[in-house]
């Protein structure tokens, strides 16, 4: 039984924090990981990235935004219900190299992604700075985990309504044009993770990003998750999340996300008609 | 023998165009009078050559011969003590190369329908229930650990329970049945009869785990530290292959194994009463020939394609798909474009697929496979329109365990090396069978290997390696 033991709600109901009772996956589990989770019989294999496990406990813990039925159906879980399936720990774990000036930037729920890696990096000696940012004050997570996660931290908001106004890019060139960062990671919305990684290769500064394409087993066997990295067709299950964002093709990821862009959101509609019917 | 005798019974059969738009089994089952005057067809051979073309050794005559007597239950114990998944066997084996290809019959007229035989009998017994489980031997205090519950590990899973193993099954899915789950469609082999072969099982003392995936959440080592004695790998082929032409990731090319794997394991044809969506090509093109490309095709005309075109490099006769599908799927009304090779996918400025450049082919000397060698004729390029295109060109050996095991030998191609008769791999107490061994293939051949990996097992747990 995978039981949720905590939930707690973030960024006002919008994004959602689930304590999963997991020993098995918790045990191997290491930062960079995901896993694919199914809510009951009828649902949909959501990938999703941890932000936290606990091999004591035998627990992992999972951040999400709500934006779709599957992920509504979630939503509606609560402390003791159960997911009927947890897979995982599914893809490559973060490769951490210790002593380096890392800038971590995160945006949205990709912040508890982020966060794991943060805290591996601070533990593994390099001197982490991070950038938060969120559309505003009401949608930013994770701020006191990341703020003990970092040596620096700054926290942009899109509307100003906290920290300082605009994008985590431009906290992000201001790093750069400073000099010294040996290597970027960035993870969030896919053309925050693309404009990062534009402005880091005109300064030459590695960066990784973590990706969530659409997948049905996280294991190699559907081949719908392709990704161009280089020229190259790798698939984000196995060969990833993980990537250097120099060599993604970021467009076509974007196109390959809405591929079932119709189809949600008229089931995401129809899921929430129901819910304000049975009301 | 009378001249009706001779005449091998048709299959009766739900109209193709009836058919084509539903998920329903498309051959609905011979009647007990229909069964009884097809196994009276058998000439009960004292050697019975259609034994030597069963993978799995079933006394062929002997079943077929408690049929004619109306003896059904005795029928599918005699298949049952060489075959655990009849029902299946019944459905989805290419008969016309095994067995029936070998009967007598065959020579001057029809075989006798062994594998519609078959199918009568499991599926009498799942209906009326008057079989005795098999018993289990005394336990032996040995564990044996799966890994895979398609045709193989299914198989290694009955034959070991028997003999009193231990036997715990890993599944890296939530469901159980490897491909005869994700991969077989639902008219061609109904998911509840699946569902039943696990049940009875798990009735014989089989532990299931889904949501297992071994070289993930454990490792095979981990599983010998835990006290398991043997470890089976049935894990499948597993990595889909694409053609590595231009185009292929715009939206609407997807692997054989992600359409049917949305269509079967997450039933996405029942879409938006279950949550996982599939594409709705309306113009579907299937790149392919073999029994995965057949499947694809009759899923997209179910899907409500207005036209599926099937693209194979050679001719009709070369297609490796068994013989009942490409003419189910012909009577569907699939189109078939034969000697065309896709050369690249052509797209919209949104990324979506919108038809595949083709060369035509013409056939020169059989090449290694012993087939005519497709060769391009230059200038023939033309453009199949489509919005959907299914990729069902073979698979390759999915590494995700076998990186995880270091010291398990594979060959230049990533398969794991195995013994053909034993099943034995280069790691001590590891056996593996399947397509993680030969490739992709038949679901007789990988319970075959199950079956012989099976005596094997039982040999080592009894005596040693």
């Amino acid at each position: 039984m995978f039981t949720i033991v905590k939930r707690e709600e973030m960024a006002g109901g919008t994004v959602i924090l689930n304590e999963i009772t997991a020993p098995r996956i918790a045990a191997r589990a290491r930062p960079g990981q995901f896993l694919i989770l199914k809510a009951n019989e009828n649902g949909e294999r959501i990938p999703l990235t941890m932000a936290e496990t606990n091999p004591e406990k035998g627990t992992v813990t999972v951040i999400y935004m709500v934006v779709g039925k599957s992920t509504e159906i979630f939503k509606r879980l609560k402390e003791g219900d159960a997911y009927q399936d947890v897979i995982g720990p599914l893809g490559q774990p973060t490769h951490i190299e210790p002593g380096k000036n890392v800038v971590c930037v995160g945006g949205g729920t990709g912040v508890a992604v982020l966060h794991p890696i943060a805290r591996g990096m601070k533990k593994a000696n390099c001197d982490v700075t991070s950038i938060i940012g969120a559309r505003n004050q009401d949608l930013l997570i994770l701020e006191d985990k990341m703020r003990l996660a970092s040596s620096n931290l700054h926290v942009c908001t899109d509307d100003g309504s906290y920290g300082r106004k605009g994008f985590v890019t431009e906290v992000l060139k201001e790093k750069l044009d400073a000099g010294g960062v040996d290597q970027v990671v960035a993870i969030g919305p896919v053309p925050m993770m693309k404009f990062v990684s534009l402005m880091t290769k005109e300064y030459g500064v590695p960066t990784m990003v973590s990706l969530n394409p659409i997948m049905i087993d996280g294991t190699g066997m559907c081949g719908g998750c392709r990704v161009t990295v280089g020229g190259e067709t790798k698939f984000g299950c196995v060969d990833g999340p993980e990537f250097d964002g120099h060599l993604v093709d970021f467009d076509e990821l974007m196109l390959r996300l809405r591929a079932y862009a119709e189809q949600e959101r008229r089931s995401h509609e129809r899921c929430k008609l129901e819910a304000e019917g049975a009301a | 023998m009378s001249v009706q005798q001779k005449t091998r019974q048709a299959m009766p059969e739900q109209p193709p165009l009836v058919r084509a738009r539903n998920f329903e089994e498309v051959p609905l089952g011979y009647t007990p009078e229909m069964a009884m005057t097809e196994a009276s067809r058998c000439l009960q051979c004292k050697s019975p050559a259609c034994i030597q073309g069963c993978p799995v050794g079933v006394n062929i005559p002997g079943f077929i011969k408690h049929i004619a007597d109306g003896a059904f239950d005795k029928a599918i114990g005699t298949i049952w003590e060489r075959n655990s998944l009849p029902a299946v066997c019944g459905r989805v084996c290419p008969q016309e190369i095994q067995c029936e290809g070998n009967c007598v019959l065959g020579r001057k007229a029809e075989p006798v329908a062994i594998g519609n035989l078959e199918r009568f009998a499991a599926d009498w017994d799942r209906k009326h229930h008057v079989c005795e489980l098999p018993t289990c031997a005394s336990a032996t205090g040995k564990k044996v650990a799966i890994v895979g519950s398609g045709p193989s590990g299914l198989t290694v899973a009955g034959d070991l329970i028997l003999k009193g193993h231990e036997v715990a099954l890993f599944e890296a899915f939530h469901k159980p049945g490897g491909v005869l789950i994700y991969g077989i469609p639902e008219f061609r082999l109904p998911k509840d009869i699946v569902a039943a072969e696990v049940a009875c099982l798990e009735a014989q003392g089989v532990r299931l785990e889904c949501d297992v995936v071994v070289g993930r959440t454990i490792t095979v080592d981990e599983l010998f530290a835990q006290g398991f004695d043997a470890v089976y790998l049935g894990v499948g082929a597993g990595l889909p292959a694409f053609m590595r032409i231009p185009g292929e990731n715009l939206t609407g090319v997807l692997s054989a194994n992600e359409y049917l794997t949305r269509a079967n394991l997450m039933k996405a044809y029942r879409y938006p009463e279950v949550d996982t969506p599939i594409p709705q090509g309306r113009q579907v093109a299937v790149l392919g020939g073999g029994n995965v490309a057949m499947d694809s095709a009759r899923t997209a005309m179910r899907m409500g394609a207005d036209k599926v075109s099937l693209i194979y490099r050679r001719s009709r006769a070369e297609m490796p798909a068994r013989s009942a599908e490409i003419h189910h799927a012909e009577e569907e009304g699939l189109h078939f474009e034969i000697l065309a090779n896709p050369v690249r996918y052509l797209g919209n400025d949104k990324g979506q697929l919108t038809g595949i450049e083709c060369v035509r082919m013409e056939l020169g000397e059989p090449d290694a496979s012993g087939r005519r060698r497709p060769m391009e004729i230059s200038g023939s390029e033309f453009v199949v329109k489509c919005d959907l295109a299914i990729v069902a060109i073979g698979s390759g050996a999915n590494p995700l365990l076998t990186r995880s095991t270091p010291d398990l030998p594979l060959n230049k191609r990533g398969y794991v090396m195995a013994n053909p008769e034993t099943g034995k791999t280069g790691k001590k107490g590891v056996w593996a069978g399947g397509d993680i061994v030969t490739g992709a293939a038949t679901v007789i051949l990988a319970m075959g290997a199950g079956r012989k990996a099976a005596d094997s097992i039982h040999e080592y747990l009894t005596w040693g390696w």
